[in-house]
Parts: C-alpha cells; sequence; structure tokens
C-alpha cells in the first residue's frame, strides 16, 4: 500500500496549481462554451498539456505520453479549482480516441486539429428507435452506388445534432451479414443534403438530444473508419472508457462538499439543515458511499499502473454505482430544501444557479444512457460473475 | 503508486484460508454453535501468528499494521469462524501498546496464544439501559453487556470516562452469565463488577478512540468476509439450480439480485483496505474512515444477507444449507462496536458538522 504519487508529482502538482492561480480568470464561466473565449482557453489548455495531453502534435495535441497519474492530478486540481476544463463533446472525447486507434493518416491529419481546436463539432449516430440497448440491431441502410455511399434511417439520442459540422454515424452496409458483422462506420457533413435533424426536448426542459433522419444523403466512399462491416469493433474500441469516465468519484466529492455547505446555510424552523438528524443522517449515509466510490477508484488507477494488480470487479461496476449515487446525492439536495429545492430557471429562490434539480435529472438520463443500469447488470453477472446468460430467441419467421 | 495489498499480506491471506478452509468448515463452526469450544482453532491460528500479529517484534509480536488485522478479520468472517481474534489480537494489543505502559508480559503471552482479552465496551459505545460501569480508586462496579468472547482470561473494560481498565475473569468479584444472541458463532456474556480490583491501563480517551476505530475496521472486515462468501455461494447457487429448464442463474430477475450485491460489495473491498491503511498512515482522516467504513459495510451487508438467501430460495431459509450463520454474523457485526446511526453520527461530529 503505497499512496504517495512520488516528488516528481509533486512538482507536476505544483506546476498545475501554479498555471491555475495566473490564468483561471481567462477561463470561460458557463453559458456558451462554443465562442471565442472557450477556443483560446481551450489553445491555452493545450499548449500546457492540460488537456488532449496525448493527442500527438502533428495532430495538434501536446503530444505527452500516456500518464495517468498526471492525468489524474489535472482533474483533481481543476475540480478543487472548480475551473473549466477545456472543451468537451463528443467528437473530442469519442471520435478522436477512435480515429487514433482505427482511422486512416489522412483522417487523422484531416479531423482531429479542428475538432480539439473546438472548429468542427461532432455528434454521434448510434442509437435508433429500434436499436437502444440492442444496438447492434440497428437498420439505417447504407449502399453503395458507384463512389458514394447512400444512407437512408433514423437516429435517436443524437446530442448536438442541431449544432454538429460533422457527423460519425453506424449504418448497416452488409445486410446479409449477422448483425454485429454488418456494420460500418462512416463520417460525413450534417450540412450534406438528406439530413434533417428535430430536437428532442428532455425533462430537465433542454433540448440537447435530437431525432435525426437520412433521406438518400450521398457520402463519398472513403469516408469510412476502418474496413467495410467493422464498425462494430470501431466503435467498441472506446466505448467501455466511456462507461468509466461517465459518473467520476472526484465529481461526486465536490458535489457532496457543496451539498455540505448548502446544510449549514440553509435553516427550517431557524435550526440549520444539517442539525436536522433525519437529514444529516442522510447526508452521512451518502457522504459513506462516495468515500467508498473514491477508493474503488483508486483501486482502478492503482492495476492501470501495476498490471500484476488485479481490478476485481472495481472498474465493472462504475457507471451502474457512480450514476446511480450522484441522483441520489443531488436528489436529497432537493429533499433537504423542500419547496425550494423545487425552484427552476428564473425562481428568485433559486440554489447552486439550479443546478440540483438539473443534475438531479440529467443523472436519471445517464443511468439510462451509455448502457443501461439493467444493461450494467447483466454485464457485472455475465462477464463479471460468470453467470449464464440469457437464451436468445429465435425471431418468428 | 500502489493501492492494493503486498505479496507479504497475499501469502498472509493465502495460508489463514487454507488453514480455515481445513479447520473451519460450517460443519467445525456448527459443532462450536452446539456448545463446543473454540479451543483448537485458536490454537492453530496462532501457530500461524496471527494472535502476534499487531503485538511489537520487542513483545514477542510480528508487528503488523491495522491493515494486516482487517484482511485477516476478512477471512475470519469468511469462514464465520469462532475465535476470539477481535478483542485478543485487535483491540487489546492495540490498547496497550498506545497506553504506553509496560505490559509486556501480557503482550507476550496475547502473541503466544496463550492470554485471551475480551472486550466490555457497552458502557462507552452506547449504554442501554441498566448497564452502567463505574471506577472509584481503580475499582469497578456496575455491569457490561454482551462483552464478546465468552472465554476470555481477562476483560478489557471502559467506563463512563472511557477510560481502560483490565480485569481478569476469574477476580471474585466479577460475575459472567452467557447471554444467548441470534449469531451462534461467537458467544457474548454479560459481566457484573461487585468492587473488582481493576488494573487502569489509560485514562486517555484517545487510547480508547485509537482502539475503538481499529475494532470497527476489524469489523468491518469480518462483514466484507462474510458478506462476499454469502455472494459466492448465492451465484454458485444459481448456476447450479434449474427451474423452468435452465439454470436460475440465466434469469434477469435473479442475476440482477446477484450485480446488484457484486456492485454494493466490490467499492467495499477499497474502503476496508483504506480504511486499515489510514489507521497507521493518515491519523487525520482515519477516524472519519473508520466510522464510514463500519457504518457502510453493515448496510451493504444487510443487503447483501437478504439478497444472497433469497437467491437460495427455501433451501437458503434452512439450517441445512447453513446459510444462516453467515446471515447472523453480518447481523450481529452491525451492532457490535456502534450501530450504524450512530457511528454515522459519530462520523458527522468528528467533521464539525454538528455538536
Amino acid at each position: 500500500m503505497d499512496l504517495s504519487f512520488g516528488p516528481e508529482y509533486d512538482d507536476f502538482r505544483g506546476e498545475v496549481v501554479t498555471f491555475l492561480a495566473n490564468n483561471a480568470d481567462k477561463a470561460p464561466k458557463g453559458g456558451d462554451l462554443r465562442g471565442q473565449q472557450a477556443k483560446d482557453w481551450q489553445k491555452l489548455l493545450i499548449e500546457n498539456g492540460y488537456t488532449c495531453r496525448t493527442i500527438p502534435k502533428e495532430f495538434g495535441g501536446y503530444g505527452a505520453e500516456p500518464d495517468i497519474i498526471k492525468t489524474r492530478i489535472i482533474a483533481e486540481e481543476f475540480s478543487k479549482a472548480r475551473v473549466n476544463t477545456g472543451l468537451g463533446g463528443q467528437g473530442i472525447s469519442m471520435l478522436v480516441p477512435t480515429l487514433l486507434e482505427m482511422g486512416t493518416q489522412e483522417q487523422k491529419e484531416h479531423f482531429i486539429r479542428p475538432t480539439i481546436m473546438g472548429d468542427m463539432i461532432w455528434c454521434q449516430g448510434y442509437s435508433e428507435p429500434g436499436a437502444g440497448s440492442d444496438l447492434a440491431a440497428l437498420s439505417t441502410a447504407a449502399v453503395l452506388d458507384g463512389d458514394e455511399w447512400v444512407i437512408n434511417g433514423q437516429k435517436i439520442w443524437t446530442s448536438t445534432a442541431h449544432i454538429a459540422d460533422w457527423i460519425f454515424c453506424l449504418v448497416r452496409s452488409e445486410p446479409e451479414a449477422p448483425k454485429h458483422k454488418g456494420i460500418s462506420f462512416l463520417l460525413f457533413d450534417m450540412k450534406t443534403p438528406g439530413i434533417e435533424v428535430r430536437p428532442l426536448v428532455d425533462m430537465t426542459g433542454n433540448a440537447n438530444f435530437n431525432e435525426t433522419f437520412f433521406t438518400d444523403v450521398r457520402v463519398p466512399k472513403h469516408q469510412i473508419v476502418g474496413e467495410r462491416g467493422q464498425g462494430w469493433q470501431v466503435a467498441n474500441a472506446i466505448l467501455g472508457h466511456e462507461r468509466e469516465t461517465l459518473a467520476p468519484a472526484n465529481t461526486a466529492q465536490t458535489r457532496i462538499n457543496a451539498l455540505i455547505e448548502l446544510m449549514k446555510n440553509e435553516t427550517v424552523d431557524g435550526a440549520r439543515l444539517i442539525d436536522n438528524p433525519v437529514y444529516r443522517d442522510r447526508l452521512m449515509k451518502i457522504q459513506g458511499k462516495v468515500m467508498a466510490m473514491r477508493f474503488n477508484e483508486l483501486r482502478v488507477l492503482s492495476a492501470r499502473l501495476n498490471p500484476g494488480q488485479d481490478p476485481g470487479l472495481s472498474r465493472m461496476i462504475t457507471k451502474l454505482e457512480g450514476t446511480e449515487l450522484r441522483h441520489d446525492l443531488e436528489g436529497l439536495a432537493i429533499d433537504v430544501m423542500g419547496e425550494i429545492g423545487l425552484a427552476y430557471e428564473d425562481n428568485p429562490h433559486l440554489r447552486g444557479a439550479g443546478s440540483w434539480q438539473r443534475e438531479y435529472m440529467y443523472f436519471l438520463g445517464l443511468i439510462i444512457g451509455g448502457g443501461t443500469s439493467q444493461i450494467q447488470k447483466n454485464i457485472i453477472s455475465e462477464r463479471g460473475l460468470g453467470m449464464p446468460r440469457e437464451p436468445k430467441f429465435e425471431k418468428a419467421s | 503508486m500502489q493501492f492494493g495489498l503486498s505479496e507479504e499480506q497475499i501469502l498472509l491471506i493465502d495460508n489463514v484460508n487454507r488453514f480455515l478452509d481445513d479447520n473451519s468448515p460450517l460443519d467445525r463452526v456448527r459443532l462450536y454453535a452446539d456448545g463446543g469450544d473454540d479451543a483448537d482453532i485458536w490454537a492453530g491460528l496462532a501457530e500461524l501468528g496471527v494472535p502476534a500479529l499487531l503485538v511489537p517484534e520487542a513483545q514477542g509480536g510480528i508487528g503488523l499494521n491495522p491493515l494486516d488485522a482487517a484482511i485477516v478479520a476478512e477471512s475470519l468472517g469468511a469462514h464465520i469462524t469462532p475465535s476470539p481474534f477481535l478483542g485478543t489480537a485487535v483491540m487489546a494489543p492495540t490498547a496497550l501498546v498506545a497506553s504506553g505502559g509496560n505490559h509486556d508480559d501480557l503482550l507476550a503471552e496475547i502473541a503466544a496464544g496463550t492470554h485471551r482479552v475480551g472486550i466490555a465496551f457497552s458502557e462507552a459505545i452506547k449504554r442501554r439501559n441498566d448497564a452502567r460501569v463505574e471506577a472509584r480508586d481503580s475499582r469497578l462496579f456496575g455491569k457490561s453487556l454482551f462483552a464478546f468472547d465468552a472465554d476470555a482470561d481477562s476483560y478489557l473494560v471502559a467506563d463512563q470516562n472511557k477510560h481502560l481498565y483490565l480485569v481478569p475473569a476469574q477476580d471474585p468479584g466479577l460475575t459472567r452469565t452467557h447471554l444467548t444472541t441470534v449469531d451462534k458463532t461467537r458467544r457474548t456474556v454479560e459481566l457484573t463488577y461487585n468492587d473488582v480490583a481493576a488494573q487502569c491501563v489509560s485514562t486517555d480517551v484517545g487510547v480508547f478512540e485509537r482502539v475503538l476505530d481499529i475494532g470497527r475496521v476489524a469489523i468491518a472486515a469480518d462483514t466484507l468476509g462474510a458478506a462476499q462468501n454469502m455472494l459466492d455461494q448465492a451465484v454458485e447457487y444459481a448456476k447450479q439450480r434449474e427451474q423452468f429448464n435452465r439454470p436460475i442463474g440465466s434469469f434477469q430477475a435473479v442475476k440482477h439480485m446477484c450485480a446488484e450485491m457484486a456492485a454494493q460489495l466490490e467499492p467495499c473491498r477499497s474502503m476496508v483496505w483504506f480504511a486499515g491503511h489510514a489507521l497507521a498512515e493518515l491519523p487525520e482522516e482515519a477516524r472519519v474512515t473508520a466510522c464510514h467504513t463500519k457504518a457502510h459495510l453493515a448496510e451493504v451487508a444487510q443487503f447483501v444477507a437478504k439478497t444472497a438467501t433469497e437467491v437460495h430460495g427455501g433451501m437458503g431459509f434452512t439450517d441445512l444449507v447453513g446459510l444462516h450463520y453467515w446471515f447472523k454474523r453480518c447481523g450481529a457485526n452491525r451492532q457490535w462496536l456502534g450501530a450504524p446511526e450512530f457511528v454515522r453520527q459519530e462520523a458527522a461530529v468528528l467533521q464539525g458538522l454538528t455538536d
């Protein structure tokens, strides 16, 4: 057991802290994260290696060797200082790692730099009305016609499709092949004729998701990542990674600290909320869970650093436990505030800029998205505990 | 950075597990539950050095750390082993060493496995009804409830001021009455003190707190072992048992129960490791972590104990399968050294969140 990262990492942490002290005022604070200030901040972060750290220099990244301790230190210090960590979105978090792994040199040169600089915004065309948890059942068709794919079908839950410049999209290119082997991974411009985007308002009141319709959308043949029929492997190259990072314990820790502050400052019948023994016990229960998840994350980190170490199920359970925990944590904040907890949008009694209600609902979305809690339980029981798979039902024909 | 067990720790656990697989199977535990003793088990564990773990080398011990004690406790919990480990090997040596007094002879006897020390802390944890321990000029009066290890040679007693005393079990002023509980894998007693001459070990509340903290972490570790074993049994049963022409483990209703148990239990392992490590290395975090670990393990184990029993269906309810021994061990651990609500309250006080 050795929890120190060593003196060279103390120096690195010092550099991050100094950077934040000198530059935090330049960071965008909420609002439009796609404006010029956000792009300038992104550029500064890349130059200092605080985002896009391991993306090679030739594609516009910082070009450092992977070092998960440094990545963790950056995350910890930015979270502590509550400073914006740079641009996110599915282009940067999903497509860029996919291209680095599976893309051609030309694709890397063409797409990565504008994506990480915020000049090219992407959306992800995976889920369909008939292909949710069973994603590989997707049916959006791509038929080759000369040098072009012709795409017809519909996607759903396409986050940011309404503002995206490009889409990375799973399509069925080999209708005769078994379902996992008939999929291809295509990239195309959202301005291509035949694409219609309809916003889908979610329970938070935002319209981040969309329905996206394709009618005879023509895409140059070479805009494919990997080979024809390899799309499932291309998509899965990084899907597991997405699940692990949806609800980091770091953020849960920041949120429970904010909840403690809230309960110290708010009163009911003249007494601080934290002095109410029922509320306090609920708070302590959740604090204990956050603590357990923090230590679980240490084990995940340690197993990455020490290849001989068995991570057990510590990685497999983080999406399920992390998202459920955040939903409970945000929900407790609403409960302790009573009617004030219902305040939303322009209500003058809003606390935490409305974040408690927003995150409460947002995490319900995350419990469902990225592989539902039920799918997570299938994975944990089948792959983690070695329990038998559900028998397959043959399609009645 | 390495957050996990060392090679030495894994070796220690392999040895203890191997011994307990052979010497503390369910049938052996049943003999204890029916009134037998645990002397041969404790003697065997003593040969492996288990009572000597926390005794300093100068007093004939091995001088290991709380984390080492925690992983042994996990193994004992997994095997629902009857033993005086918690009091004798964990809490008593911690008290004797932390007190700063000269207890060389007693520590050497503990390390050798020839002296068992029981724990009577009910007064200082949560006093129920008429229990009350009062010390006047190192003489004890009153009553402790649910002291553990019915066969101890002496008891470490906390009085109303959280001062610690040692009382020989054979003192004529001490009456020891067996208190039956649901957990038949360990025995508890009521101690009545009628003007008992006691040896004062410490009047420093800090010593009491260290003993309590390590005791709680060891109980949490015991709970982890017991709950993990119940989950393992449930998974195994669900793979074997067939209904409707398929293993019940292929039904989502059943496999999701198992996944939920695993998902809640897995972070508990890291939590116990961290809590054990913190006791030795991170004093500023150790107390709050010990409280949360004790309480959180109690909650998760309650869920696991119920759910693992349900996965077994009717057989889970029978004495034949014997799952109830683990169920009851988890239930007893939940109450020993502080029920979750009280322990969480302590966590809040320790952080200055409330008075």
